[in-house]
């Protein structure tokens, strides 16, 4: 399940290295205090579950076709977060560092570009409204 | 035929239900399930093209044609992350 509802379960994700491995690339979204200059108390992500899933499993498995030495792990928080708290989570590991990152980079890309996963920002005021990252580029 | 289309987010309050069972011709395509959303919902209607589309969970081109049964959703801007 790449999905959770609960905090996201850094062991689990920190799996059992092999003993060829020599890195680790940890990569945590961390719900932020603003965007676009609106401050941000607190982020509702909302998904597309069966679809998320879905589609979370096949850039698992286009990112172990694109890096061989790699194995990685994913999860993404739905529900309600507060400021600080982790929203998504991504843990490569393999033999050398280069791999690592580029493996933990191209994931995080990849999900926030497919998967069926929204956010609507609660701010100070009590207004909401629902984050659109295609807005101002069309 | 009958497909079984579901609301995210944004359209889902837009359109006010988080999914429906719908009744559509046979040869519907997305494209065309999509300007019949936009006679109900004016939010809609101010997309230049059709938002993507997943049809069984996965995403198709807007020209997909529906078959019955089929599970629809039309996607506003995902914002993983």
């Amino acid at each position: 399940m790449y999905l959770t509802a609960s905090p996201i379960d850094l062991p689990a994700l920190l799996l059992e290295s092999r003993p060829s491995d020599g890195a680790l690339c940890l990569f945590l979204g961390v719900v932020r205090n603003e965007n676009d200059g609106l401050p941000t108390t607190s982020i509702q992500y909302e998904a597309y579950g069966p679809m998320a899933e879905a589609e979370m499993a096949r850039i698992a498995d286009a990112l172990a076709r694109d890096f061989p030495t790699v194995r990685i792990r994913m999860q993404h928080r739905v529900g309600l977060l507060s400021v600080g708290e982790a929203s998504v989570a991504i843990a490569a590991v393999s033999p050398h560092r280069a791999e690592a990152f580029a493996a933990c980079r191209a994931a995080i890309d990849r999900v926030k570009a497919t998967v069926p996963i929204w956010k609507k920002e609660f701010h100070p005021d009590g207004s909401s409204g629902w984050v659109d990252p295609t807005a101002g580029t069309q | 035929m009958k497909i079984r289309l579901l609301h995210f987010a944004s359209f889902r309050e837009a359109i006010g239900r988080d999914e429906e069972s719908r009744e559509v011709a046979e040869g519907t395509r997305v494209s065309e399930l999509w300007s019949a959303l936009g006679g109900e919902v004016p939010l809609f209607r101010r997309f230049p093209s059709p938002p993507p589309a997943a049809v069984n969970r996965e995403y198709v081109p807007a020209d997909t044609v529906l078959r019955e049964g089929d599970e629809v959703a039309f996607l506003p801007p995902v914002a993983g992350g």
